[in-house]
């Protein structure tokens, strides 16, 4: 899509290797394997259930796995400080006493024990990192009475205070309006580009991100398929992926995944989690 | 003295050592509660501060029936009922209000144990009325070493956490993402809880103590909680909401 691959092709930031995970007994990754390079914006892409936030959870290192991740060329630490993760549930009181400031000062010490001792560098920080997420107008408000969007923004700049390579952002268009959602994947192109930070961003629907991402990683039943998007979003990769026919549908620009057959809907009505749901044209 | 006052106080009120150590007790335990309040508050973990209150009382008849210090009785009763409550381990909110509840009942239950205990050991007439009006608890100076060095562990652990606490409270999940060891932060933080509660609850019992002439003492705790709250509501800074954003729909009424 938009954008070649960085084409200095040292060592990738992440590289999963036949990563596998079952809960309970179930599988929810069967050997997923797929690398990220420095700077590149990626979209992982599945339905509910599809098993993306099990993959934050191995990548980040909260949940174990078969099989080897590799962040930067080597085994992952227990703190990650390569990278930044902007979770999907995030619901703050709006009484809570924590400014937009605080939340993003967090992300540059929480880890360290004792208070922060207030200093000009700190704050010439924070206040920057305010400026490039545009949060300058409610740095002062709390975090609890801002828009979903506004948060989202804020969770962006408290994940990229410490500097990361790599930025995971777990479904974070899932409860935004199509304008907020529109300016946060803008924005998110913008300092990533700016400041050479690999994205991986997960979604349910692919087509709000497709004029920004580079590559595209699709999981469908535990597992995944990777590449550009022209060459994952195919009707036979797809198809491959879910187990039973899909067709993928091409409207000005955008794509529409449409399960197969109706008998074989029929057939998988049972299987819910693992047929692929429409994507809507937005 | 104002004449209004006289109604209320006896003469020589303000200046009886009891009330002097019940104020200086109670000014710490207020400092240390607000400090560890907070994350109470942001934690929903209100529950849990309620529970270890009555718990006190456990802790304080147990501490009677042994002879021991009451502020001992508290804390031991408090960090017993935290460290359990963490061993049960249900870390989800409601799943967390559970295990206070269990803790909760088995409390109450010993503490009707040792309570009954007590009057039937130490053979004081009208043991009962002691407990009810709360003299048995009541303190003297030689335990002030003691609750300041009670509010000095619970100040020491908040400060030592702050920083992982507060982003804990807010998200476990941004927490875990950065490798803070969730769990036993919040296990630090409940033993801060406990010790606070302990503190609070004691100082409950030397303030019914120090109550004044023919009134009953819950009138004066009731009154005076309500005027402090009172005063913390008109006092309260209004925040002026940012002008990118419209006024917080939620600050506007005060609080039932």
């Amino acid at each position: 899509m938009s954008g070649e691959p960085p084409s200095d092709r040292n060592v990738p930031v992440l590289a999963l290797d036949r990563v596998s995970v079952s809960l309970a007994g179930r599988p929810i990754l069967r050997e997923v394997s797929f690398a990220i390079e420095p700077g590149e914006f990626t979209g992982l892409i599945g339905s509910n259930g599809a098993g993306k936030t099990t993959l934050f959870r191995v990548i980040l290192g909260l949940q174990p796995a078969s099989g080897t991740v590799l962040l930067d060329g080597r085994p992952r630490s227990r703190r990650n400080p390569l990278i930044g993760y902007v979770p999907q549930k995030f619901a703050l009181d709006p009484d809570a006493p924590l400014r937009t400031r605080d939340l993003v000062g967090l992300g540059l010490d929480a880890h360290r024990y004792g208070i922060a001792l207030p200093s000009r560098a700190r704050r010439t920080r924070i206040d920057e990192m305010l400026e490039a997420v545009d949060a300058r107008g409610f740095a002062d408000a709390r975090v609890g009475t801002l828009s979903g969007g506004e948060q989202q923004r804020v969770l962006i700049a408290h994940a990229l205070i410490s500097s990361p390579k790599l930025l995971l952002l777990d479904e974070p268009l899932a409860n935004l309006d199509l304008p907020s959602g529109q300016e946060v994947v803008a924005l998110l192109a913008r300092i990533t580009k700016e400041q050479q930070i690999a994205v991986l961003i997960s979604a349910h629907e692919m087509n709000p991100l497709l004029p920004v991402i580079d590559r595209i990683v699709y999981l469908a039943a535990g597992r995944a398929a990777s590449g550009t998007t022209d060459e994952v979003v195919r009707t036979s990769v797809l198809s491959a992926l879910y187990g039973h026919h899909v067709d993928v549908l091409q409207v000005h620009g955008r794509v529409l995944v449409v399960a197969g057959a109706a008998g074989e809907l029929a057939d998988s009505a049972d299987h819910a989690h693992t047929r692929p749901q429409v994507e809507i044209i937005s | 003295m104002s004449p209004t006052l006289a109604a209320i106080f006896a003469p020589g009120f303000f200046t009886s050592a009891p009330v002097a150590i019940a104020a200086s007790v109670g000014a710490v335990a207020a400092i240390v509660g607000g400090v560890v309040g907070v994350f109470t508050v942001i934690r929903g973990q209100s529950f849990a501060g309620e529970a270890l209150g009555d718990i006190g009382t456990t802790g304080g008849s147990g501490a009677f029936l042994l002879g021991a210090g009451a502020l001992w009785g508290f804390g031991v009763a408090a960090v017993a009922a935290v460290s359990v409550m963490e061993l049960i381990g249900i870390q989800r909110p409601r799943g967390r209000d559970l295990a206070t509840g269990i803790v909760l009942g088995a409390g109450l239950g010993l503490a009707a144990l040792f309570l009954y205990l007590d009057t039937v050991y130490h053979n004081t007439t009208g043991a009962t009325f002691t407990i009810i009006f709360g003299s048995l608890f009541a303190i003297t100076s030689s335990s002030i070493p003691l609750v300041l060095a009670f509010s000095a562990v619970a100040l020491g652990l908040i400060a030592a956490l702050y920083r992982p606490l507060l982003l804990s409270s807010i998200s476990p999940e941004l927490a875990a993402a950065r490798g803070i060891p969730v769990r036993l932060v919040g296990a630090g933080y409940l033993l801060a809880l406990a010790v606070a509660v302990a503190l609070a609850a004691f100082t409950i019992g030397t303030i019914l103590r120090s109550a004044g002439r023919g009134w009953p003492v819950s009138f004066f705790v009731v009154t005076l909680i309500f005027a402090g709250y009172l005063l913390a509501g008109l006092l309260r800074p209004r925040r002026r909401a940012p002008i990118t954003s419209l006024p917080d729909p939620t600050a506007a009424p005060a609080q039932s």
